[in-house]
């Protein structure tokens, strides 16, 4: 669990977020929405420790990451998984040598053979072909690039998992196919995911619990089924701006 | 100001690269790949320039000592030196610094707009080590080689000009390049060689590390790699001569 306890960080001068609480809970996808320049990436930087505070605390189980010195911070990121925007896979290593390397960085109990089998479980947990395994990524497709960053993320069983944009240049059936397997892994492997989107179908689909920041200030907070009954108007606008999505919203 | 601010950030950017390790093994396994990428790559442009450059020279040295005064084998000794002291070392070091720190500037300011640096410290790996420090240590590796056998084949170089021109005999210019040889010179070549070489993987890395925006940014990184690193070499070949000589 991810306890954000009233953080406050500003760029000259200029408040990125404003005193924002919240709790990331395990095993949920925990999703933070928001505009273009809510605030949204700031508060993923910082919890990841990418960012300093002005104020506040972030508290992983109960360890506060703003009194971790760089080594303990570099620890602390080995719980952590991280699916990028652009996946980030290692262009220079295939697909399984991707998966691998976490594993041969800081894995000192596995044998060299249970280190592939690892690799191996969790590409095949996200669906690869075992015929991809010694592809390198400019060879395979952006869906399943994405597939392989995930296969990558949870290949050291991390406590956290942060997924920034993970729809971002996908199809939406590909797209759906990544939100389903986010979910199950989060489920599956009790997780705290932190999700950072724009996207409404995953917002409505995977949403445990959706934090909505406007302008810096965490404006809502509940689960994907509170949305359809709020009336905060703020979050109506962003959720359920496009005229399928305000229709979604009449049907439910 | 501007060159104080980057003086700082390398300083403290190889206060993170020389470092020990985190996994020794996974450190061997990039050090032995670029061995093979900076320096037997490096090998054919180094054994092409340096053939022609010590050819050139023997012709060159020809023409300016057309004096009957002076002896037959100071065209030899001229070539030998002039390879030894500053091309097999210098030169070479500013045309390597067009390949190899080209190389580097771009491949690790490419991971760094493509957020693959940033995964690497996500998961806890201290990035700077873990990409720079093998290529420091392959570079510095292969450049004593690099330099022997850059001077051996600038040395063929002019023995081919006496061999199949009738610019000089080989008898004379064999002689030339034995007499009055100074053991020192080649250490005095290999210590500026490894000065240049790390000087030339630091400061491509430094740069390539520090890249901010997109692929015109990689591209302008890796142009003032080569530049800055041109430029710093040149100063301590300067330096370092006045120290060693």
């Amino acid at each position: 669990m991810i306890e954000v306890k009233d953080i406050v960080k500003s760029f000259d001068g200029t408040v990125v977020l404003d005193h924002v609480s919240t709790t990331l809970e395990d095993g949920k996808v925990n999703m933070i929405i928001g505009q273009s320049g809510s605030g949204k990436t700031v508060m993923m930087k910082s919890l990841i420790g990418l960012h300093k505070l002005d104020s506040g605390q972030i508290l992983y189980d109960g360890r506060d990451i703003g009194r971790m010195s760089e080594n303990e911070i570099r620890m602390l990121h080995r719980e952590v998984g991280m699916l990028f925007q652009g996946s980030a896979l290692f262009d220079s290593m295939s697909v399984l040598e991707n998966v691998l390397f976490p594993l041969e960085m800081f894995d000192r109990e596995m044998t060299p053979e249970q280190k592939e089998e690892r690799a191996k479980f969790c590409l095949e947990r996200v669906n690869i072909p075992e015929r991809a395994y010694s592809l390198m990524p400019s060879e395979i497709s952006g869906g399943m690039q994405k597939r392989v960053a995930i296969a990558r993320a949870i290949a050291l069983n991390p406590k956290y998992l942060f997924c920034d944009e993970p729809n971002s240049g996908l199809d939406p059936k590909t797209s759906l196919v990544i939100d389903k397997l986010i979910h199950d892994i989060t489920r599956e492997f009790g997780i705290c995911t932190i999700v950072n989107s724009h996207d409404m179908n995953s917002i409505l689909e995977i949403g445990d619990k959706v934090i909505f920041l406007r302008l810096g200030k965490l404006e809502w907070q509940g689960n994907r089924k509170e949305i359809y009954g709020s009336t905060n108007e703020a979050l109506n606008d962003f959720v359920f701006a496009s005229e399928l999505f305000k229709k979604i919203k009449e049907a439910q | 100001m501007h060159i104080l601010q980057h003086t700082g950030e390398y300083f403290l950017l190889l206060g993170k690269v020389l470092r020990m390790p985190d996994r020794q093994r996974m450190f061997w396994r990039q050090y032995s790949r670029e061995l093979g990428k900076q320096g037997l790559e490096s090998l054919p442009i180094v054994l092409i320039i340096s053939i022609f450059i010590g050819a050139i020279l023997t012709i060159q040295a020809k023409t300016n000592t057309e004096n009957p005064l002076l002896p037959t084998y100071t065209v030899g000794l001229l070539t030998r030196d002039t390879l030894l002291l500053e091309f097999s070392s210098t030169i070479l070091c500013l045309i390597l610094a067009g390949k190899v720190g080209s190389n580097i500037a771009s491949e690790i300011g490419t991971m760094r707009i493509t957020e693959q640096i940033d995964a690497m410290e996500i998961m806890g790996v201290n990035s700077a080590n873990y990409l720079i420090l093998p290529k420091i240590m392959a570079f510095m590796s292969m450049m004593p080689f690099l330099f022997i056998i850059s001077t051996a084949a600038g040395l063929i170089g002019g023995w081919g000009v006496g061999a199949f021109t009738d610019v000089i005999t080989v008898h004379d210019y064999l002689i030339g390049v034995q007499y009055a040889f100074n053991p020192y010179f080649i250490w005095y070549s290999i210590i500026k060689a490894l000065v240049f070489a790390f000087i030339i993987t630091s400061l491509s890395s430094y740069y390539g590390y520090t890249v901010r925006g997109g692929a015109l940014d990689v591209g302008r990184a890796s142009t003032k790699a080569v530049v800055n690193s041109n430029i710093l070499i040149l100063f301590m070949d300067l330096i370092l001569s006045k120290l060693l000589l």
